[in-house]
C-alpha cells in the first residue's frame, strides 16, 4: 500500500509541476490543484498508513493516528479557498489583460 | 494565564468581522472602527512588550488544553517585539490609507484587520501547523489588499504573487507532513525536545523537513533565489498596502529565526550552526542582487522594493552569524528597516502626486522648488542607505561589530559597506532625477495629512537613534532569550491547564 500511495503522490506531483510551468493561467490553476491533492495525500500518509482502523484513541487495540486527518481537513479547506481565489483572479486577469498568458501585458495576445 | 495574550488575535478578528458586516455603513464609521482597533492593538502591544520583558516567557493555552495537544500561544520578547512593530507600522499605514486610498474599493478596512490578525497569530503561535494557518490568513488578506483598487498591472502582479505563494504553502505542508512523520508532533517546544532525541535514521528525515521549511520561509522573506516575486508585487501595490507589506517579509525572517533557534535548537548541533554557512552566503548574495536591482531600477517604487530585498539579505546575514550579538544587531536592523522602507513607500506616492503622476526616474516633471518633499526624501535616503546619523548606520555598525571576530568578517564587511556605498549613489541619482530634472510641475493643492503621516513614519528613524541605548539593551536581552531554546521549552512544558482534568480522562 505504501508503494501505491507513493506512486499516486509522485504522479500527481509530476503532473502538477508540469502544468504549473505552463504559460496559461488555467493550466497553472490545474497544476496547483493537482499539487494540493498530492500534498493532502502526503499529509494524510504522514501518520502511518492503517487499514480498517478508526481514527480514535481507545485503550488497547490499534487505531489510526487522528492528528494527520485533522490537519488534512484544515489543509483541504484552505486549499479549496485558495484555488477558488486563484480561479477568480485568473478570470479577472483574462478580463483586464485580454489574454490568459501568465505574463500578459495589457492589450492582449500579440504582445 | 494572562488573558491579554489572546487579545492581539481576538481584537482584529472581531474588528474585521464587524467591518465585514458593516460594509454598507458610511466610510467614516468604518474608518473610526478600524482606527480604534489599530490604536487598541498598539496599546495591547505595548502592554505585552512590558509584560514580556518583566515576566519572562508566558504561555496561553487555548481552550485550556495542555500544551502538546492543544493550541498554545507563546509570548516571549521576540514575539512581543514583532507585535509592537506590526501595530506601529499598521497604525501609520492605516492613517495614510484613510486620507483617500481606502476609497478605491470595498472591504479595505476589513481586509486590513484580517491581515493584522494573520500577522499577530503568526508571531504568537506556539505550533507549526497554526503558523501555517496564520500564514494563509495573512496571505489571503494580502491578496485582497494587493488587488485593492484594481488595475491591469496590479492584477498581473497578483497572479504571480498568488501562484507563487500557493506553491510555497504546499511546500510548507509537505515540510510539516515530513516533520510529523519523523517526530509525531507539531508543537514547536515539543518538537525541539523530540528532534534532539531522534535516532540517526529519523534525524535525516527531520533535516529534510528543516530544509523544506527553510526554503518556504526563505520564499516568504524573499531570500535569493526566491526573491523574484517581490519587486513587481510591492511596486504594484498601493502606497499604504506596500507600507504594510514591509512587515510581511519579516514574517519569513521571524519564522527562520524560530525554526533555526527553537525547533531545531536543542540537539548537539543546533540548526543555526549547520545552516549558518549557507545562510551567510544566501544573505550576502541577496544583498548583492538587491543592490544591483536598486541600481537598475527606473522607477522609484521598484527601487524601494529592491531596498527591501537588500534589508532581507542584511537580516539573514546577521542571523547567520549565530551569535547573540549578530541576532541582536539583526533585530535592531529589523526595526529600522521595516519602519523606514514603509515610510519610503508612503513618500513615493507623495512624490508621484507632487510630480503630477509618475515616479519614473527617467521622465516626468519636478516638484515646485518650495516643496519640502526633497528634504524628507533626503532623510529617508540616508536612513535606508546607512549614512550617519540615522538608524541605518547604527544597525549596520552593530552588525559589523558582531562579525568582527568571526570568519565571516571579510565577506560581510565588504558586502555591507560596498552595498551601502552603491545604494547611496543610487539614491543620490534618484533624488537628482526626481527633484532637479524636467519642467516644473504646477503646485498641487496642499494636502498636509498624508504627507505628515509619511514624514512621521520616516521620523521613527531619528527616534530609533535617540532611544538607541535602551533599544539595543532590549534587543540584546531578546537575542539571548531567543537563542536559549531550553527556557522556552520549559515554559511550554510547565504550562498547566487552569482547570485540572479529572483522573482517568485523557
Amino acid at each position: 500500500m505504501e508503494a501505491l500511495i507513493a506512486l499516486c503522490i509522485g504522479l500527481l506531483v509530476g503532473g502538477g509541476v508540469y502544468l504549473l510551468l505552463r504559460s496559461r493561467s488555467f493550466s497553472v490553476v490545474l497544476g496547483l490543484t493537482l499539487l494540493s491533492y498530492a500534498t493532502n495525500l502526503l499529509l494524510f500518509a504522514s501518520g502511518g498508513l492503517q487499514t480498517n482502523q478508526a481514527p480514535l484513541i481507545h485503550e488497547g487495540g490499534p487505531f489510526a493516528d487522528p492528528l494527520p486527518q485533522a490537519l488534512v481537513l484544515t489543509a483541504i479547506v484552505i486549499g479549496f479557498a485558495m484555488t477558488a481565489f486563484m480561479l477568480v483572479l485568473a478570470l479577472r486577469a483574462l478580463n483586464d489583460l485580454g489574454s490568459d498568458r501568465v505574463d500578459a501585458r495589457q492589450g492582449g495576445e500579440e504582445q | 494565564m494572562n488573558h491579554l495574550l489572546v487579545a492581539p488575535v481576538a481584537l482584529p478578528l472581531i474588528a474585521g468581522a464587524l467591518l465585514l458586516i458593516l460594509w454598507r455603513a458610511p466610510l467614516r464609521l468604518q474608518r473610526v472602527l478600524s482606527l480604534l482597533a489599530c490604536l487598541g492593538l498598539l496599546g495591547l502591544a505595548v502592554a505585552l512588550l512590558h509584560s514580556a520583558s518583566h515576566q519572562g516567557i508566558q504561555v496561553y493555552l487555548i481552550g485550556d488544553w495542555p500544551a502538546p495537544y492543544g493550541i498554545s500561544l507563546v509570548l516571549d520578547q521576540l514575539a512581543a517585539l514583532m507585535l509592537a512593530l506590526t501595530a506601529l507600522l499598521a497604525l501609520f499605514a492605516l492613517a495614510y490609507a484613510m486620507t483617500g486610498g481606502d476609497r478605491a474599493g470595498r472591504h479595505f478596512h476589513a481586509l486590513f484587520q484580517f491581515q493584522l490578525l494573520g500577522l499577530n497569530a503568526a508571531f504568537l503561535t506556539g505550533d507549526l501547523f497554526n503558523l501555517f494557518v496564520a500564514f494563509e490568513i495573512l496571505l489571503i488578506a494580502s491578496y485582497g489588499l494587493l488587488l485593492h483598487g484594481g488595475g491591469a498591472e496590479r492584477t498581473r502582479a497578483a497572479l504571480h504573487y498568488v501562484a507563487l505563494n500557493l506553491v510555497g504553502s504546499l511546500l510548507f505542508l509537505i515540510g510539516l507532513g515530513t516533520l510529523y512523520a519523523a517526530t509525531g508532533s507539531l508543537n514547536m517546544a515539543d518538537l525541539a525536545t523530540r528532534i534532539a532525541a531522534l535516532p540517526a535514521a529519523d534525524a535525516t528525515l527531520a533535516r529534510v523537513a528543516a530544509m523544506l521549511l527553510l526554503a518556504v520561509f526563505g520564499l516568504k522573506a524573499a531570500v535569493i533565489p526566491l526573491h523574484f516575486w517581490l519587486p513587481g508585487t510591492y511596486a504594484a501595490a498601493s502606497a499604504a498596502v506596500a507600507a504594510l507589506f514591509a512587515i510581511m517579509t519579516k514574517v519569513g525572517i521571524y519564522a527562520i529565526i524560530r525554526l533555526t533557534t527553537l525547533v531545531y535548537g536543542l540537539g548537539e548541533t543546533p540548526m543555526l550552526e549547520w545552516t549558518s554557512p549557507w545562510l551567510l552566503v544566501a544573505g550576502l548574495a541577496t544583498i548583492a542582487i538587491g543592490t544591483l536591482g536598486a541600481m537598475a531600477s527606473d522607477e522609484l517604487r521598484e527601487l524601494i522594493a529592491y531596498l527591501v530585498v537588500v534589508s532581507v539579505g542584511t537580516l539573514v546575514a546577521g542571523i547567520a552569524l549565530a551569535t547573540p550579538a549578530g541576532l541582536s544587531a539583526s533585530l535592531y536592523y529589523l526595526l529600522h528597516t521595516t519602519l523606514v522602507t514603509g515610510g519610503l513607500f508612503l513618500l513615493a506616492e507623495r512624490i508621484a502626486s507632487a510630480r503630477e503622476g509618475s515616479t519614473r526616474l527617467s521622465e516626468g516633471k519636478r516638484p515646485p522648488p518650495s516643496h519640502q518633499l526633497g528634504w524628507v526624501f533626503f532623510l529617508g535616503a540616508i536612513a535606508v542607505a546607512g549614512m550617519p546619523p540615522l538608524s541605518g548606520l547604527i544597525g549596520k555598525v552593530l552588525l559589523l561589530m558582531a562579525a568582527h571576530d568571526q570568519s565571516a568578517l571579510i565577506p560581510l564587511w565588504t558586502m555591507v559597506l560596498v552595498s551601502s556605498l552603491l545604494l547611496t549613489l543610487t539614491l543620490t541619482r534618484a533624488g537628482i532625477l526626481l527633484f532637479w530634472r524636467g519642467p516644473e510641475a504646477s503646485p498641487a493643492k496642499p494636502r498636509p495629512l498624508p504627507w505628515l503621516v509619511a514624514t512621521g513614519l520616516l521620523g521613527m528613524s531619528p527616534l530609533l537613534v535617540i532611544l538607541g541605548g535602551p533599544i539595543v539593551d532590549w534587543t540584546d536581552a531578546t537575542a539571548a532569550q531567543t537563542l536559549d531554546a531550553r527556557t522556552y521549552v520549559t515554559a511550554v512544558e510547565q504550562s498547566a491547564p487552569l482547570v485540572p482534568r479529572p483522573a482517568g480522562e485523557h
